[in-house]
């Protein structure tokens, strides 16, 4: 007993002991192309030209390069510096500035009907822009899916599959208790806050993006605290795409009908609403919770790929 | 209100929606949906060009709000003709790159490389339609997306790195634009190009107002000039056009760094007006900067040893030629600027289709050394090769040819003695190191038995590597085919080779190479033969501009 108390009071406790050690696996591949490497980086270094650097780094060339970008940097935020300062003032000293923004204050609730101006500009007014925006976020997660998502051109080999797979099990926090209760307390909340936010942006601060990026996080939350296969059984990799392209294509097609009609002098059709209601602003609560849905499904997306390389679950053929 | 005001709007619609379509769609259907959707796109295009031809330009609102508070399209006879000549040569890349996608591209990732190529021509139409400098910036960062996807959708180690610095060199171009955005709308209060345009206009009489303008044009034409790749940032040229699948190669040397450019013609000629534009000092600066280009892009083509990096570089050289064209200034500078976009777009596009194809035939080897006698392998690929490397030199009847008579009649009456004869001095040196290097791939690869001996050339690798750039995976040993297997990918399963593995012979007549190649070089004769009708055309558009 008298043992055991000491072990206690010196923090040797047994919980340490028993944590599984990261089974080692006899690395073949990744040490031959370690090797391979080395060999290569010999070679390179042997070449006539790669000397020469070397002898002129040497030479204080590092130095001089250092210097340049340091002074390069300098002169540039003193550039910025000096332009700032000279920039005529804005607002009501500056007249002509004023003709654009006036509108946008003065008659963008009677125009959009929706009482967050910002919403009403982003959403109405500068449409074309927003639509560009949205496909911006998808357009950066095409890009990490073919960059992340594992297939067989980057995927080293079978060993190193092998290896993410223990690793993720190692330190998959699943049967953390703590976090488990905290991740349920907290995700749900979360994710209310974000379709709060999503729901409300036409009449408080707001909208698709930030309620979207809130949402996504409630998700993330779920999925580190219960687990990547719990969050797939409901959020397939079917259902992300579908979600995604349905609305995208809702958010494409209505604008377009939008611009089409304004542009060709007809009436489109969508009521206002009252200005401040739930279901206000026209378009921009649709609009809204498409964006949210494409931004919460990509900000889930890229903590799939980052975490295990595909998204769904599965690895595709 | 005619029908066809609605179809540069529906360009830009349709190429976002069928971006976002193709990553439901299996890698087949992506392919002809891509090829079916940019000849739809073309005929929309078309007939905004011809419809402007007619009546003149148009500006298109989107929604209701009309031009100082809502978002607006505008097309002219040089936006449709720009639009057309970036789908023409966005189709023939496409097609011409479809044969090595099997090899370079993951079979799972197909799609998302349609998917790209869409929102690509989203971006590429956005810029080519709108009158707003914001809306130009959003579809810019789509272009930078999309033009760094399309180069890492190849997955060897040396397109990661290569998409890397271009991405950084790319979003500090971004910046820089957004920095300038922003100080020309604190200075204007707008972001629309005409508006804008007509405040600078008011205010262009006071010195200090006008020196904080030039502040801000400056940041925003070098965020274009680094994105474009003008002289001293032109050294991601080489590893972005020479590693990338061929297609892609094609699309972001002919069209990606072209598109910036005309993004800066329209902000010099609507956002600045281009009175004010020519009295500021920037338009030297980048006279210098272009002559520089053309010198040290030409340069570093000769010391090349790889056949993809020399055309690559031969790029930086070109964009040279675009902005010595801004810089002389007038309206047959600009004219003269345009009209080699076109010229270099569709050249630069062939020989990036041909030069895979040579290789092909040679052990999948874009080393000179191994290219020897490849034109005679594969024939057609020599000789649009030969004609496209013609059309760089600049031979009569050939688009490059007629662009660089552009540029010395310029240059003649552009009323600047300098001027005059520093262009005169380059373009004859630039033709000079031009024939240089390419009549020296052309004796290459029709050459059967080339004699190295006999010439006393030194191994390869040694002295034609430029610093920083390693030499290419296999230089050492030319038995072993220059697979993508370049870096730590060597312990996979190996790659299935090009059909050249199943006999040195490539595919000599293959449609897919054909067709677009055979487009592009009619186009290119036509470019050559009718040259003083487009000139005509591009003024007619610059003076509605």
């Amino acid at each position: 007993m008298l043992n055991n108390w000491k072990k206690w009071l010196l923090g040797d406790g047994e919980v340490l002991d028993d944590l599984p050690a990261p089974r080692e696996i006899p690395d073949l591949s990744r040490e031959k192309i370690k090797e391979k490497n080395r060999q290569k980086a010999l070679e390179i270094e042997n070449k006539a030209w790669i000397k020469r650097l070397v002898r002129a780094e040497s030479r204080g060339f590092h130095i001089a390069y250092i210097v340049i970008a340091v002074l390069s940097c300098i002169g540039m935020i003193g550039v910025l510096l000096f332009l700032i300062g000279n920039l005529p003032n804005y607002g009501q000293e500056n007249p002509r500035t004023l003709e654009v923004v006036t509108r946008y204050v003065e008659k963008g609730l009677e125009e959009t009907g929706a009482v967050n101006i910002v919403s009403g500009m982003i959403l109405d007014y500068r449409a074309f822009d927003t639509l560009g925006e949205s496909h911006v976020l998808f357009t950066a997660f095409v890009c990490a899916m073919i960059l992340l998502r594992q297939d067989y051109r980057n995927m080293h080999s079978p060993v190193d599959d092998f290896r993410s797979l223990i690793g993720d099990e190692y330190f998959d926090l699943s049967k953390d208790t703590i976090l488990q209760e905290s991740g349920a307390l907290l995700g749900s909340w979360i994710f209310l806050f974000g379709i709060y936010v999503l729901l409300n942006g036409q009449n408080s601060p707001g909208g698709g993006f930030s309620g979207g990026a809130i949402m996504g996080t409630g998700l993330i939350i779920f999925a580190a605290s219960f687990g990547m296969a719990r969050v797939d059984k409901f959020f397939t990799r079917k259902l992300f795409f579908n979600l995604v392209f349905l609305s995208l294509a809702f958010y494409n097609f209505a604008k377009g009908y939008v611009f089409f009609m304004g542009a060709n002098g007809l009436e489109n059709h969508i009521p206002k609403g009252t200005p401040g209601a739930l279901l206000s602003g026209g378009l921009i609560l649709p609009l809204d919770i498409a964006v949210g849905i494409v931004v919460a499904c990509t900000m889930f997306g890229f903590y799939s790929l980052f975490r295990r390389g595909s998204i769904g679950g599965k690895i595709e053929p | 209100m005619n029908v066809i005001h609605n179809f540069p709007l529906f360009t830009v619609l349709l190429s976002l929606f069928s971006g976002v379509l193709c990553t439901r769609l299996s890698n087949k259907a992506a392919k002809y949906y891509t090829a079916v959707l940019q000849v739809l796109l073309m005929a929309l295009s078309a007939s905004v060009f011809f419809y402007t031809l007619q009546t003149g330009p148009f500006t298109y609102v989107l929604g209701e709000f009309p031009a100082p508070w809502g978002n607006e399209l505008r097309a002219g006879v040089l936006e449709s003709m720009m639009a057309l000549f970036f789908l023409l040569v966005l189709f023939c890349s496409c097609i011409g790159g479809w044969h090595f996608l099997d090899e370079d591209i993951d079979e799972s990732k197909h799609n998302l490389y349609f998917s790209l190529i869409h929102l690509l021509t989203a971006a590429l139409m956005a810029l080519a339609w709108t009158n707003d400098i914001f809306t130009g910036y959003v579809f810019l960062e789509i272009l930078t997306l999309t033009s760094c996807g399309i180069l890492i959708v190849r997955e060897i180690g040396r397109t990661t790195l290569a998409a890397v610095r271009y991405m950084i060199l790319n979003l500090l171009g971004s910046g820089l634009f957004l920095l300038g955005v922003s100080f020309l709308y604190d200075i204007t209060g707008h972001l629309l190009l005409v508006p804008m345009g007509d405040t600078i206009g008011q205010i262009s009489g006071d010195p200090h107002e006008m020196m904080v303008l030039t502040l801000s044009l400056t940041f925003l034409t070098i965020g274009l000039s680094i994105k474009s790749g003008l002289f001293p940032f032109h050294f991601w040229m080489p590893d972005t056009y020479g590693w990338s699948t061929p297609g892609s190669a094609s699309i972001l040397s002919s069209l990606v760094s072209k598109a910036y450019i005309f993004l800066l013609f329209k902000i010099f000629y609507r956002g600045i007006g281009i009175e004010v534009f020519e009295r500021m000092p920037l338009r030297n600066i980048l006279f210098v900067l272009g002559l520089c280009g053309i010198f040290f892009g030409s340069v570093s083509a000769i010391r090349e040893n790889n056949l993809d990096r020399m055309v690559a570089f031969s790029s930086a050289a070109q964009i040279g030629y675009i902005y010595v064209g801004i810089g002389i200034g007038g309206s047959a500078g600009y004219t003269a600027a345009i009209f080699h976009i076109m010229a270099h777009g569709l050249t630069k596009s062939l020989l990036f289709l041909s030069a895979p194809r040579l290789a092909e035939a040679s052990g999948n080897s874009l080393l000179f050394k191994n290219l020897t006698g490849s034109g005679l392998r594969n024939k057609s690929a020599g000789f649009f090769f030969l004609m496209a490397s013609f059309s760089m030199i600049g031979i009569p009847g050939l688009a490059g040819f007629s662009s660089k008579l552009l540029f010395a009649y310029t240059a003649l009456y552009s009323g600047s003695n300098l001027k005059w004869l520093l262009t005169m001095l380059m373009l004859s040196i630039s033709s000079l190191l031009n024939t240089l290097y390419f009549i020296r791939t052309d004796i290459r690869i029709y050459n059967s038995s080339f004699d190295r001996q006999a010439l006393g050339e030194k191994e390869p690798g040694e002295n034609g590597q430029a610093p920083g750039a390693l030499s290419p995976a296999g230089s050492e040993n030319p038995a072993i085919p220059e697979a993508p297997a370049a870096d730590s990918s060597e312990e996979m399963a190996p790659l299935p080779l090009s059909k050249a593995d199943k006999g040195q012979k490539g595919r000599s007549a293959a449609p897919d190479y054909i067709v677009p190649a055979t487009i592009l070089i009619l186009l290119n004769i036509f470019l050559g033969l009718y040259s003083q009708g487009i000139a005509d055309l591009i003024n007619i558009g610059l003076k509605g501009f």
